[in-house]
């Protein structure tokens, strides 16, 4: 992202003459081979110098670089905006083209909530110098002031005369032109599109199911695979009887592969055939016998055990301020509390796929959906030992990502497996939801031990928060730090804003060979729940409301107590609710953002509890799409009502329990509460995600409501809504 | 392998495979009409929902052989010509999909409710569409947009939404 002030005059010169190259958008296309286009243009783009993320063609025709994946984010819109507004011209007259991870566009990893933190204020450059470049361009053309002139809708007009020229007619001369260093940007109130409820350009294409994915990528010659991953992590193949399987009509041959996922790397069998159908079948016949290496020994019962034992060992020290220990022995009000959560899998509605070919001279080319395309490259050169600049990838439409994209086993497994089958052959390897479901990486679960001590007025004096959690970076990195807390596995817990004295948070690592994931807002999805249903046991503790027991701990000025008054008022907070209702509040701070959320619950005749509404306060800083802002929280919100209240996964004798939607349920519509989402943008450079930070809050302000409600303190996840009482 | 004639979309297709293979693959693989898509396998998801003579299916469970060529299948490809049924317009208006990898299945499913029930409450429309899981959670849209398209589909005196 460095690299966007690049443009050069040369370069800028070299692309001017593309006209007729790079026009036509690829990915609308429901034609056999989708993204020829595509890759036509990553081809050029390849071998030029410069980093091309607006491309003006003297046909008039414009082309912007969308750097970062769509998996339904929106940084199809949102990226592309960025240049377009300090370009003036509206989204609809521009060709938006995904990047393929060329070197020259940086990190092109869709993840963190960071698409457009990352990109605002270089690519909001890009686009002034473009603008700057075509009014001056104009102005030396008409030989009037720069002044005089100013550019609108694709063209530069002159104020005095009203003459006016489009942008494709002043490429020649703009390409001449040097790059201004520091372009001036446009000031926020004359924005067209950034802040404004723009329309996304990608949903035409998903209403009318031209919207190509990963999943719809096809290549001349290519043929399918099912593959047989063990079901216990790490076994080894012992013996294969594809018998069977070569009898199934349609099947070409079975092949041995490996699935490389970060440090780990998996045996696999693939059937190779004509139809993916007939892939299918020839799996369902094949008898694989399995070393399970042992871990079979592994199941949830005994590792929660585990982990509950683990909760009395002191841990490493994630943060240290004042003193917790003498604190809390002498303060005259105290508790302690245990939270627990349970792994979980993404289940994306695009069930993980890859097409992938091995040709001549060590050279890759993979076709997928993947939140980040530069990985792709990265992952696979370094599974087979090859430079990055011999795999080329082809990134697709997303069908949801959530974290599960970010890992590229998917690629190296279709890539091994292609390599099996010959060079020349395109494979195109799609997971059943079993596959998806059952073969990880997780969503780590994280145990909380939690301790606090209050003064005889109720204040919080003390504070703990122990983590007990398997980590990500342990099951898929190589080299991990054993001797230090684990951040992403604390993540949050110690940058929450409460002016709490004294506080010494804590983790304690637990080994698993079960790989882990980030999942959508990693962590936080889980210390959230146990860190602000705990803030919640302290206010009951106190005698005092939970909005005002969090506020006493708010003095200074802050981001979160901005959020939570803004809460306060768009919920009704003081207002009574019916009876056999209750409400819960709570707030999350972390490194994708920030965000509140209250939850209004109604205890039905039967026990069973209705989630009635959620109100949410989102605090960006600067928004960019404020009604796709509104979308990404309704869907966090979504995500984190399942997570709260459907199934974990869970292991026995090695193998995951859950297979499909009918033992690993996602929340449907007919569950769906009433959601209402407020923006806080108040202006300002510092921007906060959109992404992640609606998940969190959910599950304990869910939790608390439900105490509210009931005088039921749930302390584990997931709960089942109907059994609460 | 046996031949199977289809009607989809109100073109004929002449293809030839096994007899247990999925309408779903048939559509996507045979055919070639990509909008359709595979979620689960197992009729849980509704990603793979098509029309079967105007009632909503799930093809990933329809083995091809189950199909006469008297039968009438649409995909998504075959709702509209221009995007423009009143479930698509107001699919757009209301800013429904995010990834958007399940919403030809919920529109199949919505355009489906609409015409049984041109003016369905809430309720009508969660029993309707709680078979198509959308994990990006775009539900409260959905329900704004099925609501928007019937007072479309009432505003233009068309019924068939087009």
């Amino acid at each position: 992202m460095q690299k966007t002030l690049n443009i050069d005059r040369r370069n800028f010169l070299k692309y001017s003459g593309l006209t007729g190259t790079a026009l036509i958008l690829g990915f609308s296309s429901s034609e056999a081979i989708p993204n020829r286009e595509v890759l036509n243009l990553s081809r050029i783009a390849e071998s030029f110098e410069l980093t091309p993320f607006v491309i003006i063609e003297k046909s008039g025709q414009i082309t912007i670089m969308n750097s970062k994946p769509e998996m339904g984010q929106g940084t199809f819109q949102s990226i592309p905006s960025l240049i377009a507004e300090e370009l003036e011209v509206p989204l609809n007259k521009v060709i938006i083209k995904q990047t393929s991870g060329e070197k020259q566009f940086g990190a092109q990893t869709a993840g963190g909530s960071s698409s457009v933190r990352g990109s605002y204020a270089n690519l909001r450059k890009t686009g002034a110098s473009a603008r700057e470049m075509l009014i001056k361009a104009a102005s030396q053309q008409w030989s009037v002031p720069v002044e005089e002139c100013y550019a609108e809708d694709v063209k530069v007009f002159h104020k005095p005369s009203g003459r006016s020229f489009s942008y494709g007619e002043l490429v020649e001369t703009a390409s001449r032109l040097e790059v201004p260093k520091n372009p001036a940007l446009k000031d926020p109130k004359d924005f067209k599109i950034l802040g404004k409820p723009v329309q996304r350009p990608d949903i035409p294409l998903k209403v009318s199911g031209e919207a190509v994915f990963g999943m719809d990528a096809e290549v001349q010659g290519m043929v399918y695979a099912s593959v047989e991953r063990c079901p216990v992590f790490g076994g080894k193949i012992r013996k294969i009887d594809d018998s069977l399987t070569l009898k199934v009509k349609g099947v070409k041959q079975v092949v041995k592969a490996q699935r490389t996922l970060g440090k780990n790397t998996y045996e696999v069998v693939a059937v190779i055939a004509e139809n993916y159908w007939a892939a299918l079948k020839g799996r369902k016949a094949l008898k694989v016998e399995w070393d399970y290496q042992g871990f079979d020994q592994f199941n949830t019962l005994d590792y929660e055990k585990n982990l509950r034992e683990l909760a009395k060992t002191e841990g490493l020290v994630d943060h240290n301020a004042g003193d917790f220990e003498g604190t809390f022995a002498q303060a005259p009000l105290k508790l302690e509390a245990f939270y627990e959560t349970p792994i979980l899998s993404h289940s994306p509605m695009e069930p993980m796929n890859c097409l992938a070919q091995w040709k001549e001279g060590d050279q890759v080319e993979i076709w997928v959906s993947s939140q980040g395309p530069d990985s792709v490259k990265r992952s696979v050169a370094e599974a087979f030992g090859i430079p990055q600049e011999n795999v080329k990838v082809n990134i697709f439409f997303n069908g949801g990502g959530f974290g599960r994209r970010l890992y590229q086993d998917f690629a190296t497994e279709a890539t091994s497996i292609a390599k099996a089958v010959g060079v020349g052959k395109p494979v195109k390897v799609i997971w059943t939801r079993e596959d998806d479901t059952q073969q990880g990486p997780f969503r780590p679960m994280t145990f909380s031990a939690l301790k606090a001590g209050l003064s005889s007025d109720g204040k919080a004096i003390a504070f703990q928060h122990k983590v007990i959690a398997p980590s990500i970076g342990a099951t898929m990195n190589k080299s991990y730090d054993r001797t230090k807390s684990d951040g992403t596995m604390t993540e949050g817990i110690s940058e929450q804003q409460y002016e709490i004295p004294n506080v010494k948070n804590l983790f304690v690592l637990s080994e698993t060979h079960i790989p882990m994931a980030a999942w959508r807002a990693v962590t936080s999805t889980t210390l959230a729940f146990s860190h602000e249903c705990f803030l919640d046991e302290m206010a009951v503790k106190a005698g005092k409301n939970s909005f005002d027991f969090r506020m006493e701990l708010l003095n200074k000025e802050s981001d979160t107590k901005r959020v939570l008054t803004k809460l306060r008022e768009v919920s009704g907070w003081d207002k009574p609710l019916p009876k056999g209702w209750g409400r819960g509040i709570a707030q999350w701070e972390f490194f994708a953002g920030l965000a509140g959320q209250v939850v209004e619950v109604s205890k039905r005749k039967d026990g069973s509890i209705k989630i009635e509404k959620v109100y949410a306060v989102i605090d960006l800083g600067t928004v960019v799409n404020p009604d796709n802002t509104k979308a990404q929280v309704e869907g966090a919100i979504t995500m984190a009502i399942g997570a709260a209240t459907k199934d974990g996964i869970t292991f026995e004798k090695g193998m995951v329990q859950q297979s499909n939607f009918h033992d690993n349920r996602m929340v449907r519509i007919s569950e769906m509460p009433k959601v209402e989402v407020h923006i806080l943008a108040e202006g300002g450079t510092k921007i906060k995600g959109v992404g992640e930070p609606g998940l969190p809050p959910l599950a304990p302000a869910l939790a608390n409501a439900i105490f509210n409600a009931t005088g039921v303190r749930i302390r584990r996840l997931p709960f089942d809504l109907d059994k609460i009482v | 392998m046996a031949k199977y004639s289809l009607s989809i979309n109100g073109k004929k297709f002449s293809i030839e495979a096994e007899p247990d293979t999925p309408l779903l693959w048939v559509i996507r693989d045979y055919v070639g009409l990509k909008g359709t898509k595979f979620g689960c396998g197992m009729a849980l998801c509704g990603a793979c929902t098509v029309h079967l003579d105007g009632e909503p299916i799930r093809s990933c469970s329809t083995p091809v052989s189950t199909l006469k060529a008297a039968n009438r299948i649409t995909t998504i490809e075959g709702i509209s010509a221009n995007t423009d049924h009143a479930i698509q317009k107001a699919w757009i208006e209301a800013q429904v999909p995010q990834c958007g990898y399940c919403q030809s299945g919920q529109i199949m499913s919505a355009v489906a409710l609409l015409k049984s029930n041109p003016n369905p409450n809430d309720e009508d429309i969660d029993a309707a569409m709680s078979g198509n899981i959308c994990r990006c959670g775009t539900y409260p849209r959905i329900r704004k947009a099925i609501h928007r398209a019937a007072d479309l589909i009432k505003e233009s005196g068309n019924t068939t939404g087009k």
